[in-house]
């Protein structure tokens, strides 16, 4: 028998394969196809204090293997989270976690402030990625410096574990990671969506009427898996791996450059039973080489 | 909802783009609703990666039909799949038209452009079940997008056509074809699918002349299911304005609830 559980530190993980935030919705559109009690974990979409309109369709486009999206975190608010969500997952079994947004470094505190008096969540994943107001729109995750402050602000109050989710489009990911690690932040998700657009010939105009959007899906994953493999050598804290992962082979590539969990994000809803698949793919894989835990195999890439 | 990773394909028909399949779904075709939609998965391979929301066409015992028209890479391998191919789907999905017991007696118009006939055929079915008269518009471009013309007929269906080019049928848009037929027609209610220009046309006329609407609108979507936030819409609710989900609270919408964008027709 392979024990897939893995141990963040923080959060014991009964397999290391959770989804990503913004392709799992809030959890309770997946009961139909996936069982939660069997995941890891999930994350839900992320949150900011108040609903939130989000941008004007479309909102997606598709690209070779992947996915552009511009939803502009269109959500319901903690306060509809917490009265309407919350009591649906509090009964799994497994780690809810979730995903926190801010328009300023204060907001993000405001959102885990309020949900700190909320039960049923394991851990917090800090969505940095989120434009800054306050900052002419750049997201706190561009600089080691705003990384550094917001995971610090958060961390002084917050009672649940902080996990930071941050951006790949940076020019030197490990000296971001360092800058969560050194403000507290108990785990690092490596990494959002890829900047990118898509133009429509005929018309001569962007795909997308945020012009822009994150490219997700298979297409990214080699990228990520760069940026997991150069992190895990300098931080000390967990990494949890996402991009482009479809299959068990993908997590695995993952957890072998130093993942110690991975995020399913797009293909979620290319086939939505691909978390389960996966878990089930580990397993095999695990029993196949003789291995008896599955934390044996994190971070053993032989350069 | 279900997912159904291997629906055989019983039936194919083509017409040039246009593309008919039958697959057996037993499930779905027990659960499905006119109006409602399926996604389906173009190819296993990761391109194209997202499945394709599909109109449920009709439904027949245990199986299923749809109808699309190739406009991509996407629906091109749909329409490349043969009898004895599998169909990896997920549905049905969505919300349908309203099909209430108020109908009986009464006469409805069914109105479709192109490729927007697909939920129609099912919903005019369902309609002459419950004992309503459905009178089907039906216009393409040319005589090639209007393919099930004969189908309608052959079943006994009261049916108008129009083509662009005037090749088969009224010459003109299946619009004017409507709004002349009004002279001597008066529909309890309007259901539409179609191109974005000619479903606010039809809403258009609809509002003008006091007639209920339904309509059932086109999205690109991630999931289908919800989960994605993707497909949204600006509907009118309580006076208030919001991205709604296509694919969650929809396809199907009341005409007044629609906010059509500005374009020419």
């Amino acid at each position: 028998m392979t024990d897939l559980s893995v141990d963040l530190g923080f959060l014991r993980l009964k397999n290391p394969v959770l989804t990503a935030s913004g392709t799992f919705g809030y959890g309770v559109e997946f009961t139909p196809f996936v069982d939660l009690n069997k995941l890891g974990g999930f994350v839900v979409k992320g949150l900011y204090f108040h609903p939130r309109l989000g941008n004007p369709p479309p909102r997606l486009v598709e690209t070779a293997s992947g996915l552009i999206n511009a939803i502009g975190l269109q959500g319901i608010g903690v306060k509809r989270f917490s009265e309407e969500i919350l009591p649906r997952l509090k009964n799994y079994e497994t780690a809810l976690i979730v995903n926190v947004c801010g328009e300023d470094d204060e907001e993000y505190a405001a959102v885990v402030e309020y949900l700190d008096k909320q039960d049923g969540i394991a851990a917090y994943e800090l969505n940095i990625s989120c434009p800054n107001t306050k900052r002419d729109g750049r997201c706190p995750a561009l600089s080691p410096e705003t990384t550094y402050a917001v995971v610090d602000l958060v961390k002084k109050t917050s009672v649940r574990p902080i996990i930071t989710k941050l951006s790949p489009n940076v020019t030197d990911i490990v000296e971001i990671a360092l800058a969560a690690q050194e403000g507290g932040s108990d785990g690092i998700a490596l990494a959002n969506t890829y900047l990118a657009m898509a133009v429509d010939v005929e018309k001569r105009s962007p795909k997308l009427a945020n012009v822009f959007g994150g490219l997700s899906g298979p297409a990214i994953k080699p990228l990520t898996l760069r940026m997991v493999f150069q992190v895990a050598q300098k931080v000390q804290i967990p990494i949890i791996g996402i991009g482009g992962i479809v299959s068990g082979n993908d997590a695995l590539e993952y957890m072998i450059a130093g993942a110690s969990a991975i995020e399913v994000g797009t293909a979620n809803f290319v086939d939505p039973e691909t978390t389960t698949k996966i878990i089930q793919d580990l397993e095999i894989h695990c029993r196949k080489a003789g291995i008896q835990s599955i934390e044996q195999i994190i971070g053993t890439l032989k350069v | 909802m279900h997912k159904e990773p291997k629906a055989p394909i019983i039936h194919k028909k083509t017409w040039g783009d246009y593309c008919l399949l039958g697959f057996q779904a037993e499930r779905l075709a027990a659960e499905a609703q006119p109006g409602q939609f399926i996604m389906a998965r173009p190819s296993d391979s990761l391109h194209p990666l997202l499945r394709r929301p599909i109109s449920i066409h009709s439904v027949l015992d245990d199986s299923i039909e749809i109808y699309f028209q190739q406009t991509g890479i996407g629906t091109t391998l749909l329409g490349q799949k043969e009898k004895g191919d599998f169909l990896d789907i997920i549905g049905p999905l969505g919300k349908g038209f309203h099909l209430e017991s108020s109908l009986q007696g009464k006469s409805v118009a069914i109105i479709g452009g192109g490729r927007g006939i697909a939920p129609l055929y099912f919903l005019a079915h369902r309609m002459r079940n419950l004992g309503a008269f459905p009178r089907i518009y039906y216009g393409g471009r040319t005589i090639n997008d209007i393919p099930l013309r004969q189908k309608f007929e052959e079943e006994d269906f009261e049916i108008l056509l129009s083509t662009d080019d005037g090749s088969f049928g009224f010459k003109g848009l299946v619009t004017a074809l409507f709004q002349k037929s009004l002279q001597e027609f008066s529909p309890f209610r309007i259901f539409t699918c179609g191109p974005e220009a000619m479903m606010a046309k039809i809403a258009q006329i609809a509002h003008d002349k006091d007639i209920s609407s339904e309509f059932s609108l086109e999205a690109i979507m991630g999931c289908g299911f919800g989960a994605c936030w993707g497909c949204v819409r600006k509907l009118r609710k309580e006076n208030e304005e919001e991205w709604s989900k296509i694919c969650e609270e929809g396809p199907v919408f009341q005409g007044d609830q629609i906010i059509w964008e500005k374009e020419e027709l």
